[in-house]
């Protein structure tokens, strides 16, 4: 059993009156590649959004490296910088071409040198293949060349785990092959990934590990041929029949 | 020329000649009836004497100078203050309660008075305090008078561009590691800043005329030299001079921040 990365234990979260983590119980291993799949508003962003604390939780404990970060008051940037994460909408910063957004964060953040620091950006735009793209500003960037800037991004902090919010979500579907191929690879080097996605076919393919979410509660677990081909619960096996029809 | 277009042109031809011809009216009625009015041949006399015009017109170009330069150094100062007023008011650690207030005092207090009369408070009670030379110079205090009523208007833009960032923009920084300040110097303000830059612009060009308002207390500028010929001429033509001569300058500016705007506006669009 390798060490758990990250473990989540009975987190809780509401908004208002609204609950919408209702008590998570989740462990991931270092290199795991996790998916969370559920309806919209089953709490997939919301668990994401916890995780690194854009969203301070209510109850439970989130422990990175054994290491509770969830205790209120503590300083998060130095967990932030441990955790990468990227969104649906990307988020680029537009007045800044894709090479400064990857380099504002290392330069200011770890303060590393000018030039060991866009040498290593230089090699990461390389290896995802967006090397003729660095000087370029977002506006003149695809949907899909515009999200792998946004991972290049997440990617330049040198996090240890990195965080996927339907990061497919908003593209066109032409586009979202160029994006998937990156987590793959992203996979093949062993980085330990939690992502919520609607695409079931990706999921099956590289999850370790699929969890089903619903009403706030993971309600089933397990490796994706388990998941996809014997759902148990009677609730994953309506969204899956809905789904993948 | 396919069909569309030939309607197309056709139509502008004919909003061009309409235009023309009602331009073309309006102007003609203008210089027929005004000379009628009983009291035409006086106000002409008065305001504009062509012999009053080319001699007043190098000297009050010359005091106009004045007033660029009151405006030229009032400026930096204007937008250093009005973004550290917008930048106390966005402030939000409970410590700097206090400065939230008085950044909110401040602009409410500015902007609800009327220029002249914080220009006549400030330009006259201050140097009344007793001040000696060079401290009681009214170029000094007038400009602090623009300076504080002007930032506090710029203040409020720039208030309103920071708020126009999306709050992802500020998440995904955050996400990132980036600090509090690091994330409004290098995220929220370059956005912020150039979104309201046409929104500034027009704020200058006010404030180009309102320098002329210094005259009140002191510095021999445009506006007070066309008075001062006023009276030695018995004649109000130097008041035209200075008015063209403000229009020259200001026509131009307001046009350019216009086009700023429309830019602005299309892009976004």
């Amino acid at each position: 059993m390798p060490e758990a990365k990250l473990v989540l234990q009975g987190v809780k979260k509401s908004f208002g009156e609204n609950p919408v983590l209702c008590g998570i119980d989740l462990s991931i291993a270092r290199g795991d590649m996790i998916c969370l799949i559920g309806a919209s508003g089953s709490g997939k962003s919301t668990l994401l959004r916890c995780i690194n604390q854009l969203e301070p939780i209510d109850e439970g404990t989130i422990l990175l490296d054994g290491q509770d970060i969830s205790e209120p008051g503590i300083d998060l940037a130095p967990v932030r910088r441990r955790i990468g994460i990227v969104f649906q909408s990307y988020n680029l910063f537009p007045h800044m071409s894709a090479l400064d957004n990857v380099v504002l964060a290392p330069r200011r953040v770890l303060h590393e040198a000018s030039e060991a620091l866009h040498a290593r950006a230089a090699a990461l735009f390389d290896r995802f293949g967006l090397a003729p793209h660095m000087a370029k500003y977002p506006d003149q960037l695809s949907g899909g060349q515009q999200q792998r800037v946004a991972v290049i991004r997440a990617l330049a902090m040198q996090p240890e785990i990195m965080l996927f919010d339907e990061i497919t979500a908003a593209l066109d579907p032409e586009l979202v092959g160029e994006v998937l191929n990156l987590l793959r690879q992203l996979r093949g080097e062993g980085m330990t990934m939690l992502l919520a996605t609607h695409e079931m076919g990706f999921a099956r393919e590289v999850a370790d590990r699929v969890c089903f979410m619903d009403g706030g509660v993971i309600v089933e677990e397990g490796p994706p041929k388990e998941i996809f081909a014997a759902p148990k619960h009677v609730r994953t096996q309506a969204f899956l029949g809905a789904v993948l029809r | 020329m396919n069909r569309r277009q030939a309607y197309e042109a056709a139509q502008r031809r004919r909003s061009l000649t309409v235009a023309a011809l009602s331009t073309g009216g309006v102007l003609a009625g203008l210089i027929l009836l005004v000379p009628l009015a009983p009291g035409w041949p006086a106000v002409k006399a008065s305001f504009f004497d062509a012999t009053v015009f080319a001699e007043t017109f190098p000297t009050l170009l010359q005091a106009f100078l004045i007033d660029v330069m009151i405006f030229a150094w009032s400026v930096p100062l204007i937008l250093a203050l009005g973004l550290a007023i917008a930048l106390a008011r966005g402030a939000r650690a409970p410590a700097l309660f206090p400065l939230r207030i008085f950044g909110a005092v401040y602009v409410d207090v500015f902007r609800g008075v009327p220029v002249v009369l914080t220009i006549y408070l400030i330009g006259f009670g201050v140097p009344g305090l007793g001040l000696s030379r060079p401290w009681n110079s009214p170029y000094i205090w007038g400009t602090v008078a623009l300076v504080l009523t002007y930032s506090a208007y710029v203040a409020e833009v720039l208030r309103s561009g920071i708020e126009s960032v999306h709050a992802s923009q500020r998440n995904a920084a955050i996400c990132l590691g980036l600090s509090e300040g690091d994330t409004l110097r290098y995220v929220i303000l370059p956005q912020a800043i150039r979104r309201v830059v046409p929104a500034n612009m027009n704020m200058l060009v006010a404030l180009q005329k309102d320098v002329a308002l210094l005259s009140f207390i002191g510095p021999v500028e445009i506006l007070r030299q066309a008075g001062i010929y006023k009276s030695l001429l018995a004649n109000f033509t130097p008041y035209v001079v200075a008015a063209v001569i403000f229009l020259l300058v200001t026509v131009p500016a307001t046009r350019y921040a216009d086009y700023l705007l429309n830019r602005d506006r299309n892009a976004r669009s």
